[in-house]
């Protein structure tokens, strides 16, 4: 039997049908079609599934679809303001820490539940913030560098938690 | 005739003004990066999509007794099974398409599986989970087998046969020897004039790729006659090719979508869920996802193959190494893959960056029961460094030498002759070590940073390619019947001198005759039986009267002056006294006793495919297995060759593998 949820999502008011034990990444990719969260392990190792709830980074593989219901859900397809990108997009773009791009999406979710909640980390919280999210092409240290550098960015208006 | 490579037409083109590096870019794909827009394959959303999961060997070995689908048929959301006898062209291997290598590994396994986690059948379902639960329901009744995990197990007499296309459990190369051959100069010899035998023995674990994407594709009808595939591949023609040949499509009828990879690493070369999902496809007529779970990715994903090198040198006082030589073992896991191409891509690179006068090697890539491995980063190489620099450093420690002087002494200049007969350029070992030990505050002598890379080398025997010595251990049909100890040299029942000159020529010196519908020459060497000995060599000529060996020459630590070129590397004497390069009738005077023991006439035609050891049974689900396209009949090994037999392979067809058999092809 189907349930339906709703919640908001990067803003907006979401509703999908869930199946019974679905989780959440798979409703946001299958039932919304926001592919920005990716699957890479579905047991919650590598958290390129990383999305946010209410603020905080989780990893929506581990999730049921239907404990969304009523929750602010964010995604990295959420993240820039139409053309305008989220200082952590240009920082990552422009300090090449992304190769692949599939941990991607997670690590700036799991920079930007940092950033909201810490404008001014320390290297280690930034190690911190990141250590459950995977890369396998060993980009760390220049994802490391970009999420400190757009932390010295001036704050985005989109930058901000809802 | 020699091939022209790019890398040396660009040779004299490097830019030495690396301006770039330490400079940030900006990647044409990272705006989909960071915006979570990069179309992975699992971006794509169809209505209706199906999804599969395999039943997969829970042993290492085992006989498929019987297979019971009637619950997993009846079971929720099932739509179809895919069974081996539904695959058009169940039978593969990756290299096939460059014709390396016979077909040796089902899709799908219709009989007997070779390594746990390996697919026999496939379970298409309206959703992941429904296929979950009737893969559990499918009932196999196995029947374990015993299984070879070791490589050296695994070549022992009485061993497990992994792979029913190579009986021996090793890889047949120029279908002839059990193992890749690099012969350069007389090891034997040159080691018992150095002043020390520094030998080592070295262990690397397979390596999954791990990528945080898992393998899959997506196949799906398309409106006009094709498929489309949306396919993680980071080899989207071998996807193509593979995929055309195992569902016997023409590849007009495959549409092809991938160069988004979320993570690679060699991992994605292999190819097996592309054809699947496309066979899913044409079967239900809906869009089917084949894709990888963690675990699966884990277990079954095919690693960078572990290897066990035992190398052994002989070095002079002074530290230059003058003889090198190294057994090889490659586990090629249950199937070939890509490690038969490793292992040749290794002999290329042996030994290392040094210039060594005298190279022996003999690889073996051998068949276990454990997961077939492929390429990973640098694969065929790694391995090897990794053995060899740990053979530096213990050298360094026997003659008491500081480990960077002595790859620098050691170390290729440009101009060199490397083991395989190419000649050395840009090199940059010596700079390499110069800057490393700078910036390590490591001390090194005057002398050591004196030395450069474009002063010494090519000068006298460094640019030559020595007189060798060669043999003929190994060869298929030999093993299978005295199942000879891999050494190399140990078990050289013939021994025969390949003129200093000679290039790529002769599979025992390292390099591979070229696919055969792309060799220029009429006749391949190993397969023509010509006036002269079985076998010859196209040795230009006879051999120059060898002069007794001389010292080891010194390796020029300064520029030398014009008209001081040192002395060749020593060379035997030849060993059927005339000095003319020819195999031997008998064992030389060198050999072990028990090779004398077992003369053999020489063969006339090898044996392209050997005939194997107990009749292969047919499939158990009914896929034919396909019969190579000329295979020689076994003939009793002719012991008198006065009237040469013609070779016994087929006239050379442009374009058409004997590798590739099915129903594929002009359609």
């Amino acid at each position: 039997m189907k349930i339906p949820v709703t919640f908001t999502l990067n803003g907006t008011e979401a509703a999908a049908f869930a199946d019974p034990g679905q989780n959440l990444l798979e409703l946001l990719r299958r039932g919304l079609g926001d592919l920005t969260p990716k699957f890479g392990c579905g047991q919650g190792t590598c958290g390129t599934c990383t999305v946010l709830i209410d603020g905080e980074p989780q990893l929506s593989c581990l999730i049921l679809a239907e404990t969304a219901q009523g929750r602010d859900v964010r995604t990295t397809a959420g993240l820039a303001n139409g053309p305008e990108l989220h200082p952590l997009q240009t920082a990552f773009m422009e300090g090449f820490a992304a190769q692949c791009g599939y941990c991607t999406p997670g690590m700036l979710m799991a920079a930007k539940a940092l950033l909201d909640r810490n404008p001014s980390p320390t290297r280690d919280d930034v190690i911190e913030a990141i250590s459950g999210n995977l890369c396998r092409c060993t980009g760390y240290e220049p994802i490391v560098e970009a999420i400190l550098s757009a932390a010295r960015a001036p704050r985005h208006s989109t930058g901000r938690p809802a | 005739m020699p091939v022209e490579f790019r890398k040396d037409l660009f040779a004299d083109e490097r830019d030495d003004n690396l301006v770039e590096i330490g400079k940030p870019h900006i990647r044409q794909d990272i705006l989909g990066h960071v915006t979570g827009r990069s179309p992975y394959y699992d971006d794509h959303l169809f209505d209706g999509l199906l999804h599969m999961r395999c039943v997969r060997s829970p042993h290492h070995h085992a006989r498929i007794r019987s297979i019971d689908t009637s619950d997993a048929e009846r079971a929720n959301g099932v739509v179809r099974i895919i069974r081996p006898s539904d695959v058009p062209q169940n039978m593969n291997t990756l290299l096939a398409l460059l014709n390396f290598g016979r077909d040796d590994e089902p899709l799908l396994t219709p009989e007997k599986t070779g390594y746990r986690g390996e697919p026999v059948l496939a379970v298409i379902a309206t959703t992941e989970a429904a296929a979950r639960d009737a893969v559990a329901k499918v009932k196999v009744d196995w029947e374990e087998l015993p299984h070879v995990l070791d490589v050296e197990e695994a070549l022992k007499p009485g061993a497990p046969v992994v792979n029913a296309t190579y009986p021996n459990n090793t890889f047949d190369y120029h279908d002839r020897y059990d193992h890749q051959k690099l012969r350069f100069g007389d090891t034997q010899a040159a080691f018992t004039r150095a002043d020390h035998i520094v030998e080592g023995e070295y262990q690397m674990s397979p390596i999954e790729q791990a990528p945080i994407e898992t393998c899959g594709a997506i196949a799906s009808p398309e409106t006009n006659d094709r498929f489309v595939c949306y396919t993680s591949t980071q080899a989207l023609f071998f996807s193509v090719a593979v995929s055309a040949k195992q569902t016997a499509l023409p590849s007009s009828r495959l549409h092809f979508i991938g160069g988004t990879v979320g993570g690679g690493f060699g991992g994605k070369v292999d190819s097996h869920h592309e054809p699947l999902a496309i066979l899913g496809s044409m079967l239900t007529g809906r869009p089917v996802k084949y894709q990888w779970d963690r675990a699966e990715e884990m277990q079954v994903g095919a690693p960078r193959s572990g290897e066990r090198w035992r190398i052994k040198d002989g070095v002079m006082n002074d530290g230059r190494i003058i003889a090198r030589e190294f057994t090889g073992f490659f586990d090629a896991g249950a199937y070939t893959r890509l490690t038969s191409y490793g292992v040749q891509k290794c002999t290329g690179h042996l030994p290392g960056p040094y210039t060594i006068p005298n190279v022996a090697s003999n690889t073996y890539c051998v068949f276990t029961n454990r997961t077939p491995s492929t390429a990973m980063r640098g694969f065929g190489i790694t391995g090897v460094d990794f053995s060899i620099e740990c053979h530096m450093d213990r050298v360094a420690d026997a003659v008491g030498i500081d480990p960077i002087e002595l790859r620098i002494l050691n170390a290729y200049r440009d101009g060199d002759m490397k083991a395989h007969r190419r000649t050395a350029k840009n090199c940059a070992l010596i700079e390499s070590c110069q800057v490393v030990a700078q910036k390590s505050g490591w001390a090194l002598s005057h002398d050591a940073m004196a030395q450069s890379s474009l002063i010494g080398g090519g000068i006298g025997w460094r640019g030559e390619i020595p007189e060798t010595v060669i043999d003929f251990a190994g060869e298929i049909g030999e093993r299978r019947s005295n199942w000879i100890d891999p050494e190399p040299y140990a078990g050289a029942k013939q021994r025969e001198l390949v003129a200093a000159g000679t290039e790529n020529e002769h599979p025992a010196t390292g390099n591979a005759p070229q696919r055969e519908d792309m060799v220029i020459e009429a006749e391949r060497l190993g397969f023509k039986v010509s006036d002269g000995p079985p076998n010859a060599m196209p040795v230009p000529g006879p051999a120059p009267a060898t002069p007794p060996a001389p010292a080891d020459p010194p390796i020029p630590v300064a520029p030398v002056p014009a008209g001081t070129v040192p002395p060749p590397p020593a060379v035997p004497t030849p060993l059927n006294g005339t000095g003319a390069p020819r195999r031997s009738t008998g064992p030389g005077p060198s050999l072990p006793a028990a090779a004398r023991g077992a003369p053999q006439p020489p063969q006339p035609t090898p044996e392209p495919h050997p005939p194997a050891p107990a009749p292969v049974p047919e499939p158990a689900l009914g896929t034919p297995r396909p019969a190579p396209t000329d295979t020689a009949p076994p003939a009793a090994p002719d012991t008198a060759p006065a009237a040469p037999e013609p070779a016994q392979r087929p006239p050379r067809r442009p374009g058409v593998s004997r590798f590739i058999s099915g129903p594929r092809g002009r359609r």
